[in-house]
């Protein structure tokens, strides 16, 4: 029996994710999981190809499993920890078995690259599965040397991970409890997130940034009203918004939130025990210093060191404000 | 599953009935079974959606207006423009119609026929795809300026700071990244073109 996985990174782990990407390296060996990135794989084409052509959009994904076909050596499972990597893969073999038109016809147009992919010869999972499902939490309770006591943590896992979930492998697809239970199991103090599925927007920061502002301060505001000292995610996409548009967001709603958001893997990487540094902390713009104090770990020195310069004055002049005003609507 | 939605909607494909024609097309153009046919109008749909208030249509009007032959009206319709694939809608319809997908077809048709008459979104998929195309890997940094001058000039100011952490934390790349066998990609795409008749 093989015990590794093929690993599809997907583009956002060597850009705007690299703390997910250097967090999982650092947490692989003491949880015993064993990934290998398929060879020259390429952009799953995120959720804009598809709105542009179909055959086009699932060859392009479906390249990158037929690669993954030709080092699976025993192994059936692929492993996204991006979310829309992951949807876009899963929903690739899912749909060429269910309408096998599709399947024909990206076999046609993979046959023009020399390779084939059979659907269903393969199992598409998102790391979180893998890592409760396969490592379980007694593996991951027993690494656990820092236990993050006191720390309120938002489980968010975002949309794509959960949903649609053909192949039924959340607990459920509105409210799963799978990022819960390994939060706590490393000690924190889990806040019973109720948007924790809710959408942060997507693509629409890009394209629509009124729409996505609306859903990101509902999510913040949220997670800010339950006390929550940090929001923890398993997307790329969903950390990016809510932590890189979290300041033009305060300053569309004229609000002052500072509700910084990590990747899982980073938080398991402080339990067992790693340094900050090496689990891609610095990389955040909404600063994790004090959640980082809460549990006794050192902040480490921003990544790149940014020029100083005199502190600005906030826009326009200061005026009296209530606590709560900006939990209003 | 597939044979028996076959038989329950055999009658779309009665020929004196030109309105079922667009909705025949719609289901063709999307990735797995659509199951749009199925449609009971009960608005789940619209009831789940999070971004319904900013929707020219609730997707069951949308769906409804596919039914009856409204192909104008509905490929210029900002709704699929403003769905932002949550799948809320599509775990909870009581029908199983693959709410999202259906949307994205509905913009790559509206694309084709040019009847969406903001460009924003369809300019953004474009250059991503136009990226992938080219390097077989996305390219944030490119994207962002070439897609937000053109755009959102005016959020230029207040997104520096943002750019400029994105940047000096290491967190977007100057330059692009292209995969190594570039050549393969594009065969396989332009041999995907040619069997969806782009080309």
């Amino acid at each position: 029996m093989n015990d590794k996985y093929l690993y599809y990174p997907g583009c956002s782990m060597e850009s705007s994710a690299k703390a997910y990407s250097e967090s999982l390296a650092a947490i692989c060996e003491p949880i015993g999981l064993h990934l290998e990135e398929i060879n020259d794989w390429n952009c799953c084409g995120a959720t804009e190809y598809i709105g542009i052509s179909l055959t086009p959009a699932y060859s392009l994904i479906t390249r990158n499993l037929a690669l993954a076909s030709l080092q699976a050596d025993g192994t059936r499972t692929v492993v996204a920890p991006c979310s829309a990597c992951y949807l876009n893969l899963a929903k690739a073999d899912y749909y060429m078995q269910e309408r096998p038109i599709l399947g024909e016809n990206v076999n046609t147009a993979l046959a023009a690259g020399g390779l084939h992919y059979d659907p269903g010869s393969l199992f598409i999972r998102h790391l979180l599965d893998v890592i409760i499902n396969d490592i379980g939490l007694d593996k991951v309770k027993s690494k656990v040397v820092r236990p993050l006591t006191g720390l309120r943590v938002a489980p968010y896992l975002g949309c794509m991970v959960p949903r649609p979930d053909y192949e039924h492998r959340w607990s459920n697809p509105e409210y799963p409890n799978e990022l819960d239970r390994l939060l706590k199991t490393l000690g924190a103090e889990v806040i019973d997130f109720p948007l924790k599925t809710h959408c942060c927007g997507g693509h629409m920061t890009q394209i629509g940034p009124n729409t996505a502002f609306e859903l990101i301060r509902r999510l913040v505001s949220s997670a800010d009203q339950y006390r929550a000292e940090v929001m923890v995610t398993l997307g790329p996409m969903c950390q990016m918004n809510i932590d890189a548009y979290q300041g033009e967001m305060n300053r569309h709603f004229h609000t002052d939130y500072r509700m910084p958001i990590i990747f899982f893997t980073q938080l398991m990487g402080l339990a067992f025990g790693l340094n900050a540094k090496q689990l891609g902390f610095g990389r955040e713009l909404v600063g994790t210093r004090e959640m980082l104090q809460r549990i006794g770990v050192e902040a480490p020195e921003p990544i790149e060191a940014v020029p100083a310069h005199k502190p600005r004055m906030k826009e326009g002049l200061p005026m009296p404000r209530m606590p709560g005003d900006e939990e209003v609507n | 599953m597939t044979s028996e939605i076959q038989t329950k909607t055999s009658f779309l494909h009665d020929p004196s009935n030109p309105n079922l024609r667009f909705l025949e097309e719609v289901s063709a153009h999307t990735a797995g079974v659509s199951r749009l046919e199925m449609c009971i109008q009960c608005g789940t749909c619209g009831g789940s959606c999070p971004p319904a208030a900013d929707m020219d249509h609730t997707p069951r009007m949308l769906f409804a207006m596919i039914r009856a032959g409204f192909r104008e009206e509905a490929l210029s319709s900002n709704t699929p423009w403003i769905c932002v694939s949550c799948y809320h809608c599509v775990v909870r319809c009581p029908q199983g119609v693959h709410i999202a997908d259906v949307m994205y077809t509905l913009k790559s048709m509206a694309i084709r026929a040019k009847l969406y008459q903001d460009s924003t979104a369809p300019d953004f998929s474009r250059s991503f795809v136009d990226n992938i195309e080219k390097y077989g890997r996305s390219y944030e940094f490119g994207l962002a300026t070439r897609h937000y001058l053109k755009h959102f000039p005016l959020r230029l100011p207040g997104m520096a700071p943002m750019g400029f952490g994105m940047l000096t934390k290491q967190r977007m790349d100057i330059m692009p990244h292209k995969i190594d066998n570039i050549d393969q990609l594009q065969a396989i795409l332009e041999r995907a073109k040619e069997v969806e008749g782009l080309s």
